[in-house]
């Protein structure tokens, strides 16, 4: 396949289709709708399902019932809607079901905008749903690594038995840049033994369930999710670095962010101010490992996010101390552009 | 000896949880000897509410999912849309369906969705220890009503079935009770009705059973079904309210 120019959602809808996505579940909400519309007009094509639901409560619980049937189900949302889910994502992370989740984050609080955010950076490696529970989510900071992001989701998420996030903003879901989609890797997946799909009158029936009013049961249960979360977190973890050799500051970013943070890098490289990125790939499990064995070369690291402030906690647990960890960010829908984030980097360094 | 009544192959062997007199127990049977009448166990997959029903999976001799309050017609929509030949089922108490889950019930019966819902109404919230429920008659008395239900401080009770049996995509609604061994066989033939209606492909379903809580309305089971004879049938009438053959 050669080169074809496409939205970010657009791109990511084409490459759930192509990762074996079978079943679209979801609630209009701006900026994702790219996303819905899309497998509306493609699945019919292609054997997939597409249902539009009353609601993202029902649209997260429709994944709950296809991925405990068998299907290969997922859904998309913008800030708000996911907060909506939270409820149907901790029992997804219960219950062990595989589904992928796209979203496509906007600016909040509350409703909030829809211009790109990442103020949901909590939502995404928190939860917001009950539990300790923890959800894989992929970072793409380009419609080409974001498709490629999302084609091996479903297989992750069937080979740990989790629900996947791909975790995308307005700018990325509505910017339009080339894209190829690479062909599907084959991975062995685990058989589903534990699917409820009727039991043929050949074996016990399967129950997928997530109440357990045992205290030692539940505690167990837990500790077998936090194993297989250690499990992810050393096999799937990943980040990307951009010039942190010899560099006198490392920026830590993620997703659109990470774009500009890199266009900083380069204006201050013009002006002999070595500056670095670490971009992680992943926001829960984080890249810690990023953050050891940094250039002797560092003074500090500088977070910048569109946000508040959230990621900056999880560079500030990676540093551990070690170093200063300053934090640039604009929220409310607003981007930041290179030049005030390399103005930033150079009141830190005192070069201004 | 011949045996003229055994426990259904419908069942597990387990032991329910339920209360004495509690006829979720019955409504479970009913539910287990339609499907093997109708040939349908071995295919079956239910969805389990949160409600004193939520442990129906380890009851019912089938593949079950359990849902979060209230979303079982969501999640049952999710596993139909997987397997669209295969029967679908949810069965969910009133707290979950009717107040909680009102969005979802409205919605897959607007859908049309191929699924039954067997919609088990007691007037009361029983697993969380006897709290109003939307169902909950003028008067009865209520852990959260203790006055008994005041209607000019929450409103008369809903009355599910009227309201879903409005909407398009529901092809057969029937409401039933099981204080007599009469209401009883017509509760099962209601079922069988729900069941015969999603495999037809007609469309949504829903049997609203009536049931007893005596541990949460205070009363002896044999006084429960009284109960429910005097006060319930008269706000919530028994009949079929939309059926293929009108539709």
């Amino acid at each position: 396949m050669s080169k074809t120019l496409m939205k970010g959602n657009e791109a990511l809808a084409l490459a759930a289709i192509k990762g074996g996505c079978t079943h679209f579940f979801g609630y209009p909400i701006t900026p994702q709708n790219e996303i819905p519309e899309f497998l509306a007009r493609e699945f019919p094509r292609t054997g997939g399902v597409f249902l539009q639901a009353e609601s993202e409560l029902a649209a997260i619980n429709m994944v709950y019932g296809a991925a405990a049937a068998g299907g290969r189900p997922m859904t998309s949302s913008s800030s708000p809607g996911i907060a909506l889910m939270q409820e149907g994502m901790s029992s997804l992370a219960a219950a062990e079901l595989p589904c992928v989740i796209v979203n496509v984050q906007r600016g909040g609080p509350g409703i909030g905008t829809i211009q790109p955010s990442q103020a949901d950076y909590y939502q995404m490696t928190r939860g917001g749903g009950n539990g300790d529970y923890r959800i894989l989510s992929f970072a793409p900071s380009t419609v080409q690594e974001g498709a490629e992001m999302m084609m091996a989701a479903f297989d992750l998420a069937e080979i740990y038995r989790t629900p996947v996030f791909i975790v995308s903003d307005g700018m990325l879901g509505q910017m339009m840049e080339p894209v190829e989609l690479p062909e599907k890797t084959h991975r062995e997946l685990p058989a589903k033994d534990w699917l409820a799909v009727g039991h043929g009158g050949k074996r016990k029936p399967n129950t997928v369930k997530t109440l357990a009013l045992d205290p030692i049961v539940l505690e167990q249960r837990n500790l077998d999710l936090q194993a297989k979360y250690a499990r992810i977190a050393a096999a799937e973890t990943r980040w990307e670095s951009y010039r942190t050799e010899g560099a006198e500051i490392i920026l830590c970013a993620y997703g659109s962010t990470a774009r500009i943070a890199r266009n900083a890098i380069d204006l201050l490289a013009a002006e002999k101010i070595t500056a670095g990125l670490i971009r992680p790939q992943t926001l829960w499990p984080f890249p810690v490992a990023a953050f050891e064995g940094l250039p002797e070369s560092c003074r500090m690291i500088l977070t910048v996010e569109m946000s508040c402030g959230q990621m900056v906690d999880d560079v500030r647990l990676a540093v551990n101390g070690r170093l200063p960890v300053a934090f640039y960010g604009r929220s409310g829908g607003i981007i930041p552009v290179p030049e005030e984030i390399a103005a930033k980097v150079k009141n830190l360094l005192g070069r201004a | 000896m011949t045996v003229i009544y055994a426990r259904s192959k419908g069942l597990t062997d387990k032991d329910t949880h339920y209360c004495p007199g509690c006829t979720h127990g019955l409504i479970h049977r009913l539910v287990a000897e339609v499907l093997v009448e109708l040939d349908l166990l071995n295919d079956a997959i239910g969805c389990a509410s949160v409600g004193c029903s939520v442990l129906s999976y380890n009851y019912l001799n089938v593949d079950m999912i359990e849902s979060a309050h209230g979303r079982a017609p969501a999640v049952a929509t999710g596993v139909k849309r997987v397997h669209p030949t295969k029967p679908v089922f949810t069965y969910q108490g009133d707290g979950d369906l009717a107040s909680i889950g009102t969005a979802e019930i409205v919605h897959v019966a607007h859908r049309g969705e191929k699924i039954t819902t067997i919609f088990v109404n007691n007037a009361i919230y029983g697993m969380t220890g006897g709290q109003m429920a939307p169902t909950t008659l003028p008067m009865q008395k209520v852990t959260t009503a203790p006055e008994g239900r005041d209607v000019a401080h929450c409103g008369m009770p809903l009355r599910v079935s009227e309201m879903i049996a409005q909407i398009p995509g529901a092809a057969y609604v029937e409401r039933v009770s099981v204080h007599s061994p009469k209401a009883v066989r017509q509760a099962k033939k209601a079922i069988r009705n729900g069941f015969l209606c999603q495999m037809g492909g007609f469309g949504f379903s829903l049997i609203e059973v009536l049931s007893t809580c005596p541990t949460g309305w205070g009363l002896s089971p044999v006084d429960s079904l009284q109960w429910l004879e005097d006060n319930m049938i008269p706000y919530y009438p028994l009949g079929v309210l939309r059926s293929p053959e009108e539709a």
